[in-house]
């Protein structure tokens, strides 16, 4: 069974209908890059996911947990890690008690446990020196990093990334880029909303183009992205690469 | 037979102000537990509950202080309850304060941006571990000041209990001032004690405000 199995997911704000028949299977170290215009329901579909916004139709499966069916979402959440575009790090705290709160509170991890588990998360966004940095006193593309590290502490079976690079000066994209290639060669399932089309084709296995709350083409990233089926995609394509 | 108004005067009057000091500092006690319950049940996204913290508020804020305060101390006993002048000053100024503290802190509540309720959602965390940890430590910053700025309303408002006879410092400057025919000494000594009461309190906010901005 798929990691994350998304079935026919309908999905409106009042009149509008913003997930219309959605479905997608995840598998586990697959990597699927969220393509499609602004307002075609891109950050609704992985906010889905994680039961940040419910569904009124159709199934989500994470790893057994059926998120339309009532499982906890507290629990679920435990095992699906989301980074925002605005990174979103809790300003009041610093670097280190960003990473450890959720431990803390929700796993109960011990405190040495936690701080370790911190440094090294830490560490591998490559932001080790700055454990005790607040927030504010962080790059955007550091922040993002360590939004990511926040995540990823709680080593979660899957990750959605909601365009994170997309609020960042273009000399910091490519610091966030790198962990998220650091990321995939670890094997890491992950649902990402993008518009770098060079990253989606080098990193993603497989590309996943939504057109008007629909999923409007989807297949291998290098081959999708180079040779797209539907008139829609090409549009889409001339439009953000020239 | 009219009294001087000298040291011993001036000693009843800072003496007095312990019974305001007192009286505010139950009433915010109180009142804290009260409007923390209500700027919850504000935000919480349960219409039901949103609707009866929001009547509660507009009902303390729709009526005169001091109409309450003679609500809860001639007509409670109209009612065979007899209520003494203390527990009736601080019943109405615990509800009183309920009230404003409430929509101080529901405004600091929601302006703490909602992508911090959602990056605490995400990571699991709990409502209530997403209220304590992430929303009212940001919040608490933001409230300080209009907190601290209602406080200092409340000690000067706490003087209207001085009309159901009981004594803290204005009704004490009334005592002193029928012993000596002294109006301008004597108010003028009442009004410089509520100054350093005041003043005190903006010292202090503005430090702790400081200090929570070295410390986030
Ligand atoms: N909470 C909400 N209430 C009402 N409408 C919403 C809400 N969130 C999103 N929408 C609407 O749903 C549609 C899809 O929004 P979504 O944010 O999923 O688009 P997107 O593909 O992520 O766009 P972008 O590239 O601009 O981020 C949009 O028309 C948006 O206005
Ligand atoms: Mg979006």
């Amino acid at each position: 069974m798929s990691l994350v199995e998304i079935a026919n997911i309908h999905k409106h704000f009042g009149d509008l209908h913003v997930l219309n028949d959605v479905s997608l299977s995840v598998e586990p170290s697959e990597i699927v890059a969220i393509i499609g215009r602004s307002g075609s329901g891109k950050s609704t579909l992985l906010r889905c996911i994680n039961g940040l916004e419910p569904v009124q139709k159709g199934r989500i499966v994470v790893d057994g947990m059926d998120v339309t069916g009532g499982v906890d979402l507290n629990l679920l959440r435990q095992h699906v890690g989301m980074v925002f575009q605005s990174y979103n790090l809790f300003p009041h705290l610093t670097v280190e008690r960003n990473v450890t709160l959720a431990l803390k509170v929700v796993r109960n991890t011990p405190k040495a446990e936690a701080k370790a588990i911190a440094a090294e998360m830490v560490a591998r966004v490559g932001l080790a020196e700055k454990l005790q940095a607040y927030p504010d006193e962080l790059s955007g593309g550091q922040q993002q990093r360590v939004a990511i590290a926040r995540s990823l502490a709680m080593q979660p079976k899957v990750m959605l990334f909601d365009e994170i690079t997309s609020a960042l000066d273009p000399e910091l994209v490519g610091e966030v880029l790198r962990v998220l290639e650091d990321l995939a060669a670890g094997g890491m399932t992950m649902l990402l909303v993008t518009h770098e089309m060079n990253f989606a084709k080098s990193v993603a296995t497989r590309v996943a183009f939504m057109h008007e709350g629909r999923l409007h083409e989807t297949g291998p990233a290098r081959q999708t992205l180079e040779d797209p089926q539907t008139p829609e995609l090409r549009s889409f394509l001339n439009a953000v690469l020239h | 037979m009219i009294r001087e108004f000298g040291p011993d005067e001036i000693a009843y009057l800072v003496f007095a102000a312990r019974w305001t000091i007192l009286l505010t500092a139950a009433s915010l006690v109180f009142g804290s537990i009260i409007g923390l319950a209500l700027a919850i049940l504000r935000i919480m996204p349960f219409r039901p509950a949103n609707l009866l913290a929001l009547a509660y508020v507009n009902l303390i804020q729709g009526t005169p202080l001091l109409g309450q305060l003679f609500v809860f101390f001639f007509g409670l006993s109209i009612l065979g309850l007899d209520v003494g002048a203390w527990p009736a000053a601080v019943t109405a100024f615990s509800l009183y304060a309920g009230a404003f503290l409430a929509e101080i802190w529901r405004g600091s509540l929601q302006s703490v941006p909602k992508t911090q309720w959602e990056a605490s959602a995400s990571l699991a965390l709990t409502y209530v571990q997403r209220l304590r940890y992430v929303i009212v430590p940001q919040a608490l910053r933001i409230s300080l000041p209009p907190t601290v700025g209602f406080v200092v309303q409340l000690v000067k408002n706490t003087s209207l209990a001085a009309l159901i006879g009981f004594v803290e410092l204005t009704r004490a400057g009334q005592i002193i001032n029928a012993a000596t025919y002294a109006p301008l000494k004597v108010y003028l000594t009442v009004a410089a004690i509520y100054f350093v009461i005041c003043f005190s309190l903006s010292m202090a906010s503005q430090r702790l405000e400081r200090k929570l901005h070295v410390a986030r």
